[in-house]
This record gives structure tokens, sequence and C-alpha cells, in this order.
């Protein structure tokens, strides 16, 4: 039997209601410190009521706009670098081993640096998210060109193909899905360095200096409003991301 | 040009002392050796032989697609260099971009022909015609049967009109039925293209219901072993006496070098000593 999509949603709402339920049950007991684990109800008050807690929604806008400047940024070179080294063996030589090199050092370490060149600025955070979104975006480019079928590419010799039609009617098609998924990657590493970087940096409005600022006033309530913002904007992406790039590749539907 | 072309559809092949070894290990290996033989204007010729005898690097060499040989390849006497459009070729899979449309990916077979759009429209959808997939041209590859693709793939190499086709197994895939019957449909385009083919294919039965001419060849290195003229008028009877006797003939030519030396022959054609290599039912 199909599944039904509601049904799917429905026994995937099952898990987090527990959770609700029993934090619910949690407080109205009074079984944990109500500083710790804050009631629900208040929780869900603070966006709305609390003085501190309204700053919330235009620490979200800024994060937001900040998350999308830097993941064009940094997705757009990371697409424009994967295409060169994945299509140009002199290119892959050349800076193939640097990138590789470079890919290792988890993005934070690049935190005191940057703080270092940019100060605590916009524009540090900036290149911080631009980071985080560059490699997954370069690395999934090149591994999709890397990977279109050697039959094909052949097929396209024997025809001829001008470098126009191979780009577009070979090349690309071929490397989207794996474009599409670094794409995928690259907007979430946006956000993760998003909050990181906020978080890390301070200075400036935010959600991530939102929640630190909440955690050095042991404000509980403004830290779990924070953490539950992040998890939706980041279940929200991932259903944007869906049906936008099954749009984008449509024929994968049918192979798999 | 277009006129030009029509005039002169039929080329002829001439493979001189090609020999061509890779590197393994460092050590050379040899693939092909000294392979010669002549295809007539408008001929179909067959090159049969056990899996390993280099038959299918042998069209590479033809294409184009490997350049790095020893000997000549000439295209109605010119040395080739790389594909050009008078070349076509059809592989073992149909190779088709499983994000074209039928049409979209027979139309590329024109690409490079600098065609206008209206032209590219009319002959694609006469080459739809022509391999009888009417009513496909929206249809992609993964909506198509294992022979409707191939049969995509045999009008995408003949857009451009090319004077040789290079057909590399191109029914090798295919199940029994599917497969007689694409080898009368290739016959009926040999016969309307007027175009010169040079087919692999590990098959006795169809090389000699298809071919003029059967290169037999043999493994390690590949070599011809013998040329088999195939004087029978078309359309050929596969029961009769008279294609038996000129398949019990391919295959004494291919079970002489068995005896001399390969073991392999006889695994691929396991009907062999009983005098008939049917493999295909």
């Amino acid at each position: 039997m199909p599944e039904n999509k509601y049904d799917v949603f429905l026994r995937g709402l099952a898990f987090p209601a527990v959770l609700v339920l029993a934090w619910i049950l949690v407080g109205q007991f009074g079984l944990i410190d109500p500083r710790l684990l804050v009631p629900v109800q208040r929780v869900i008050a603070v966006p709305f009521f609390d003085p501190d807690g309204r700053t919330i929604w235009l620490s979200l806008v800024t994060s937001l706009v900040r998350m999308v400047a830097g993941f064009l940024i940094g997705g757009g070179l990371g697409i424009l670098i994967g295409f060169v080294i994945g299509t140009s063996s002199l290119a892959n030589r050349l800076i193939g081993p640097s990138f590789t090199a470079v890919r290792q050092i988890t993005v934070f370490a690049w935190i005191p640096l940057l703080t270092a060149w940019f100060g605590n600025s916009d524009g540090a955070k900036l290149v911080f998210i631009a980071l985080s979104a560059f490699f997954p975006a370069a690395l999934n480019t090149q591994q999709g060109l890397r990977d279109v079928p050697i039959a094909l590419i052949e097929t396209s010799h024997v025809m001829r193909l001008s470098w126009r039609t191979h780009l577009f009617r070979l090349l690309l098609p071929s490397a989207l899905p794996s474009i599409a998924i670094g794409i995928e990657i690259a907007l979430i590493s946006a956000w993760i360095g998003t909050v990181g970087a906020e978080y890390a940096m301070g200075f400036g409005r935010g959600i991530g200096i939102f929640l630190a600022e909440g955690r050095e006033q042991f404000r509980m309530d403004i830290v779990l409003i924070g953490v539950v913002t992040l998890a939706l904007v980041g279940y929200g992406m991932n259903i944007v991301l869906r049906c936008g790039l099954r749009r984008l590749v449509p024929w994968q539907r049918q192979n798999s | 040009m277009r006129a030009e072309a029509l005039l002169d559809t039929r080329s002829s092949l001439d493979i001189q002392a090609v020999s061509k070894s890779y590197r393994v290990d460092g050590k050379p290996r040899e693939i092909l050796r000294d392979i010669r033989f002549t295809v007539e204007p408008g001929e179909l010729v067959s090159v049969i032989g056990a899996s390993g005898c280099g038959k299918s690097t042998l069209l590479r060499l033809i294409i184009g697609l490997d350049t790095d040989y020893e000997g000549d390849i000439l295209l109605d006497g010119r040395s080739i260099d790389g594909p050009t459009a008078d070349r076509g070729i059809v592989f073992q899979e149909p190779r088709l971009f499983p994000w074209l449309s039928v049409e979209q990916n027979i139309a590329l077979g024109l690409d490079s022909s600098g065609a206008s759009p209206a032209e590219v429209k009319r002959i694609v959808t006469e080459h739809i015609e022509i391999v009888r997939l009417n009513g496909f041209a929206r249809a992609y590859p993964h909506q198509l049967s294992g022979g409707m693709a191939q049969r995509a793939a045999i009008a995408r190499a003949l857009v451009s009109r090319p004077k040789i086709l290079l057909l590399d197994e191109p029914l090798g895939a295919l199940d029994s039925q599917t497969r007689a019957y694409m080898q009368d449909e290739l016959l009926e385009i040999w016969r309307r293209e007027k175009i010169t083919i040079v087919m692999v294919t590990h098959d006795i039965e169809e090389a000699v219901y298809l071919s003029d001419k059967i290169v037999v060849m043999e493994p390690e290195p590949g070599r011809v072993c013998g040329i088999v003229s195939i004087d029978a008028p078309h359309p050929r009877r596969r029961g009769t006496s008279k294609f038996s006797a000129l398949k019990d003939r391919v295959l004494s030519v291919l079970v002489r070098t068995q005896s001399a030396a390969s073991a392999g022959l006889v695994r691929s054609h396991p009907a062999a000593q009983g005098g008939i290599a049917r493999r295909y039912g």
C-alpha cells in the first residue's frame, strides 16, 4: 500500500509531540528546576511578551539575510571553482592539491584568523559564512563533473559537439544532481556558519548573538526559544530545498 | 554541401597494417597485429571474433577516438585524424543522454552540421520515421525499450549522413526476437541510405545474414585469420542449406584458429563443436 504523505507527516510529528508532552508534565510537577527547564508556555510567550525576547524577530531576519548573502558568495564561488577544477585537468593539477589541503581545516578554526583580519565586524562573519558554503559547493560540483560517464563523453566527441552543446547538454545536466546536493549542503553549512560566527564573534545582531546573550544572562527561556527557532529554520530550509531541487532534476525521479 | 554529400554517400575504407599496443604494468601488450582489409564503397562488412580479439578497439581506431596506433587507416584514400562527420558509430549500448528526449538526442547528431533549426527539425522527423519511432519523439530514454533506444541511437548516427557507419555489436544486448527484427531494419536502412557499414559482432549467424564480407579475427594479439565473402542475395533465409553451408565456412575459419591456440573461443561459442553457433536462438 502506498503511503499517504499526510500519514508520513503525522508519524514524523509523533516523537516531538511526546517530547513536548514530557516537557509539559515535568513543568507541571516541578520535577526539574524551572530556571533550567522553563515551562513550555513561558518559552512560547517569550518572543511576544518579553522585552528582551522580542528582539528575536529582528535577530532572525538579520541572521537570514547574513546567511543568504554568505551562501550566495561562497556557494557561487564554490560552484565556479569546482567547475574549473572539474573540467580542466591543468587547473586540477594546479589548485587541486591546495584545495584538498585547505579543506581539511575545520571551518571554525578560521575564526581566530578571520577576526584578526576583519575584526568582529559583519565582514568577518560574512567571510566565515561564505567559507562554510564554499567547500561543499566546490567539492560536489567537482565530483559531479568528474563522474560524467566516459561513454557519454566519447559519444560527444564522436558527434563533435560544440563546446556549448557539450557544456549545456552533457556536462551540466549530468553533474546537476551532484551540484544540487552541493547547494543543499552549502546552504545548511551557511546556516550553521551563520549561527556559529555570531555566537563566537558576538557584536551586533543575530540569532547566534541572541542565544549567547540569553546564556550570559542565564535566561533559559531565551536560550530555549532560540534553539527551537534554529531547528524550525533548518527544517524549513530542508523543505524549500527538497521542492526546489526536485524541480531542478526532474529525470532523476523516474530513474530511482 | 548537402547535395554533394548525397551524390557521394558511399565510402571506401582501407585498413593497412594496423597494429596497436597498450602498456600494462610497464610492459607493452599487443592488442592488434598487422590488421589488413578493405571495405568497398557500399559494402556491409562484419568483423567477427571471440571477445578479446580487439575488434572493438579496431572500431575505436576507425572512428578516431584513439589515434595512437601504427599503420594507416584510409577513408577514401585519405588518412583519418580524429572524429569527423563522414563516420558515424553506434555502440553496444545506446548511449543516449538521459535528460534529453528522443528528438533532442537525435538532433545532437546534427550539432556540428550548421543546419538551421527548421532543417534540424525536418531531418530529425524524417529519421524518426526511418527507425520507426513515430510517436516517441518526445519520450525520454528511460521510457524506451532496449530495442527502441538502440534505434534512436542508430537514427542519431544517421542524421549527419555519414558515408560510413560503424556498428559495435549494436544488437548484442537485445533479446532474440528484437534482434532478428532489428537485423532486417538494419538491412533496410543500409539499402535505403546506400551507406558503407562496418559491423563488429560475435554472432556468426548475424554476420552471415547481413554481410557481404566477413573478416574473421583471432585473439591475443588480435589478428585477421581469414576473410569470407558471402555471395548470396538478400533477403537470406536462415533455415536453408546454403545458409548453413556459409555459416560452416565461417566457422571452419574460426575453428582452425581455435585449435591452433585459443581455448577462450570455445567458451564464447559453446555450440561451435556441433557445427552450429547459435547463441541467440
